[in-house]
């Protein structure tokens, strides 16, 4: 029977991986993931969970551990944030490139300089092409059930390939919330307790990992992974399907809502969407269409999806806790502005910048956003950051 | 106290190769000379990791594989914590009765640069952790895979493209990082130095490496016919001067206690070794003397006996 | 542990055919690789001076000497790149240097 119960968001994510019976953690702390490889630590010390907990001395060395163990065929999982991130940042390329299905959370923060504990979505988008799975949850239930189905992607044969639960630095990881939990038989029907794979790293069978990339297959060996990447989506949707059967939960690469009828729709991913709700149920007691997309899914972006449930709408406004330096917008407007680029008709696509660094984003800064596309205010370059005092 | 030895004469080693023909390191490799010897040592029961390097680029390239055993490549930076990672899955999942349970060695194999500069902190915290691995570092004395360049186990003195030679600077103004040293402070339960000149000592001392329990560290000094600028036929000649001369003496430290494994009753003046290279040549007396007074002080601290 | 005689990977292979992370799926295949040609100066071992003590099949950086139960010893041309350890370091001084020329 479905258990409810009461958790810090860090500490369903340490319960999910748990039960999902993970072989090897290999743990570093940093505000604001600490918590979950606390709780871990808790888990392996009471004798809960049978694991490797490997005290690694950087980030760097957690995805390398992971890489190795990975390599052996262990299920493995790490969880960081901010600058750990960046510092495993050349690792996270060589996970994926060798196909290795490990499973990281992230606690979403922001990146030096100067340094900033609190949250936003510079970290994961600074990586965005290091070949991941790339999924953002937004509260304690979302991020308990994107964890165990990470797993559950990642081995799968026609995927192998590492996935990172993203989450929001202190708006998600440290907010206490009710969530139901599975059972873990119920968790072992949906998830193997083993993986299997084709190679690993064992004396009965010689194989030879990571060789020298000459010219003659670097090439192949890429487009690998991009036809990995891209063909994931089918198994993603598959396994959130299955897992919607067991829980009655049911997901999808981004969740709508009051999008039926909407003009303009603003767009984001994780925590803020709660204060963004908010927003878009003021405007409509205002009498005003405004609806809303919760993007869950980054990497493999779902180009079509979107299209498809956005494009009978006037604007989309794309608000991006990131942004890249001299380029255009935020990492999420400029995908969305491809992903329309075809259409002869489309709807205005504007990005806004918010929420560095911790800066909250009010349920009046999201309302005033709303408006100000629904009014078909002219923005020059067509993204803006907001919240910058001149 | 002698320890027993593995391997009493070149007879008693496997015939078989392990690290096999067709790889592509330079003709003359000291490198290539070690890990034969290191990989009879060890056995096919192994999983090896090698970050980046020659060793990494001469045995690699797709599909030709110099390996008989498992063996991954990663990065540079981090071959200590790859096999950690590698020897906390053999682990759990023995212990989980996943795999069977028997003794698979992990070794990881790495050059001078990826062991006492971009990988020395991952090697420390692997070997603080008390991982059960080897850490072997092949040392030629610099960046040769990127064409020669300094690093913290390249000697005093010598020339590289990065320590050039030249009116205000002459080679590399800075010592020799002495890493077995470091390594030790780790107290961890076995050290070695090593060097292909002496195979049977270095066969013996790989073997015990991977036989104890907890991490083993051998440093095994491996001449470099490019780097070293001296002609293919020497690099053993060269490696055992170096040795004869106390610039690498070959001892072993266990479990604290350092013991002389080849003794040099009559060292030799170090200008007998550093002759023999370009990288030296252009050296002065006086630099070499300098040299020598060094080499002295550590003998006599090693208790390696005077100078002939 | 099983030393495949065959070698079938493709060097160019299509990226469906290339194995997974590109792993090398077979032990050993550089055995397929030969150095030879590499050389310009071949061992030519002198077999009543040769004393089978077995340090030139030891100090062979290409594992190119192979060492007989009996003592003896025969390079395998296949892979010697010719750099003169084995020469250098007879004890017995039983191998010789020689230049390869053009046939």
């Amino acid at each position: 029977m479905a258990k409810r119960i009461a958790l810090e968001c860090s500490h369903a994510i340490s319960l999910a991986v748990k039960l999902a019976n993970v072989d090897v953690i290999a743990a570093y702390p940093i505000t604001p993931q600490t918590h979950i490889v606390e709780r871990l630590s808790e888990y392996v010390a009471d004798g809960e969970l049978d694991a490797e907990y490997i005290n690694v001395e950087s980030e760097h060395s957690a995805m390398s551990a992971c890489i190795g163990a990975s390599a052996v065929g262990a299920r493995c999982f790490t969880a960081t944030a901010g600058q750990g991130l960046a510092l495993m940042h050349e690792m996270l390329f060589i996970a994926a490139g060798n196909r290795l299905p490990i499973v990281m959370a992230v606690a979403n923060r922001c990146l030096s300089p100067n340094l900033s504990i609190w949250g936003d979505q510079s970290d994961m988008m600074a990586s965005k092409d290091c070949g991941w799975i790339q999924m953002y949850g937004e509260n304690a239930q979302e991020v308990f059930d994107l964890t165990l189905q990470a797993f559950r992607i990642a081995e799968d044969e026609r995927v192998l390939l590492p996935v990172a639960v993203n989450f929001d630095g202190f708006y998600v990881t440290h907010v206490i919330e009710s969530l139901t939990v599975l059972e873990q038989e119920e968790v072992n029907r949906f998830l193997p307790p083993r993986r299997k794979a084709k190679y690993t790293l064992h004396p009965d069978n010689p194989t030879t990992w990571g060789p020298i990339g000459l010219p003659d297959i670097q090439t192949e060996l890429k487009y690998q992974l991009e036809k990995a990447i891209q063909n994931s989506k089918k198994v993603i949707k598959e396994v959130w399907r299955e897992y919607g059967e067991i829980s009655g939960r049911y997901y999808d690469v981004f969740e709508p809502y009051r999008l039926e009828d909407a003009e303009v729709a603003i767009l984001m991913m994780g925590g803020h969407c709660g204060t963004a709700r908010i927003a878009v149920d003021r405007l409509r007691e205002k009498g005003l269409k405004v609806g809303l997309i919760k993007l869950r899914l980054f990497r493999p972006f779902p180009f079509e999806e979107l299209v498809e449930a956005t494009k009978h709408l006037k604007a989309l406004a794309v608000v991006d806790k990131a942004f890249s330096p001299g380029g255009f917008g935020g990492p999420i407007f400029s995908e969305v502005r491809s992903a329309f680029y075809d259409l002869d008709v489309k709807p205005r696509i504007v990005g806004f910048i918010a929420g560095l660094g911790g800066r909250d984003i009010r349920v009046d800064e999201f309302m005033g956003l709303a408006e100000k596309v629904l009014r078909g205010e002219k923005i020059e370059k067509n993204y803006v950051f907001l919240q910058v005092r001149e | 106290m002698s320890e027993e030895k593995y391997f009493k004469t070149l007879k008693d080693l496997p015939k078989e190769e392990l690290f096999v023909q067709g790889h592509r390191a330079c003709s003359g490799c000291g490198e290539a000379i070690a890990v034969r010897h290191i990989m009879k040592a060890i056995g096919p029961n192994c999983i090896v990791i090698s970050p980046t390097g020659c060793l990494e680029v001469v045995s690699s390239p797709y599909p030709y594989t110099s390996w008989a055993v498992p063996w991954y490549h990663v990065a540079f930076e981090n071959a200590a914590s790859v096999a950690s990672g590698v020897e906390a899955a053999l682990k759990v999942l023995m212990r989980k009765g996943v795999l069977e349970k028997k003794k698979i060695h992990v070794v990881a194999i790495a050059g001078d640069g990826g062991t006492v500069d971009i990988g020395f902190q991952a090697l420390s915290g692997a070997l603080e952790r008390g991982h059960g691995f080897a850490y072997i570092c092949l040392d030629n004395e610099a960046y040769m895979n990127t064409g020669i360049q300094r690093s913290g186990a390249t000697p005093y003195g010598a020339w590289t493209t990065t320590s050039a030679v030249g009116k205000a600077i002459r080679g590399k103004v800075q010592w020799k990082k002495n890493m077995p040293a470091i390594v030790a402070s780790h107290g961890i339960p076995y050290v070695a130095t090593a060097c292909p000149a002496y195979p049977v000592d270095l066969v013996n001392k790989v073997k015990r490496a991977v036989e104890i329990e907890g991490p083993a560290y051998v440093h095994v000094l491996t001449p470099c016919v490019p780097g070293w600028r001296i002609p293919s036929n020497i690099s053993i000649k060269v490696a055992r001067l170096a040795v004869q001369t106390g610039i690498f003496p070959l001892y072993e430290i266990k479990d604290g206690k350092l013991t002389l494994t080849v003794k040099v009753p009559k060292r030799k003046h170090v200008k007998e070794y550093l002759k023999l290279q370009g990288r030296f040549a252009h050296l002065t007396d006086e630099e070499i003397e300098k040299i020598q007074e060094r080499v002295d002080r550590e003998s006599e601290s090693l208790g390696l006996g005077p100078r002939a | 542990m099983s030393q495949k005689n065959e070698f079938k990977l493709n060097p160019k292979p299509s990226w469906k055919e290339l194995p997974i992370a590109s792993i090398i799926p077979q032990p050993s295949t550089s055995r397929f690789y030969l150095t030879g040609d590499w050389r310009s100066f071949r061992p030519v071992i002198d077999k009543d001076k040769c004393v089978g003590c077995g340090l030139c099949w030891s100090y062979c950086p290409d594992a190119a000497i192979k060492w007989f139960e009996d003592g003896s010893v025969e390079v395998d041309l296949n892979y010697c790149k010719g750099c003169g350890v084995c020469a250098e370091e007879c004890p017995a001084k039983a191998i010789t240097m020689v230049e390869e020329v053009e046939e």
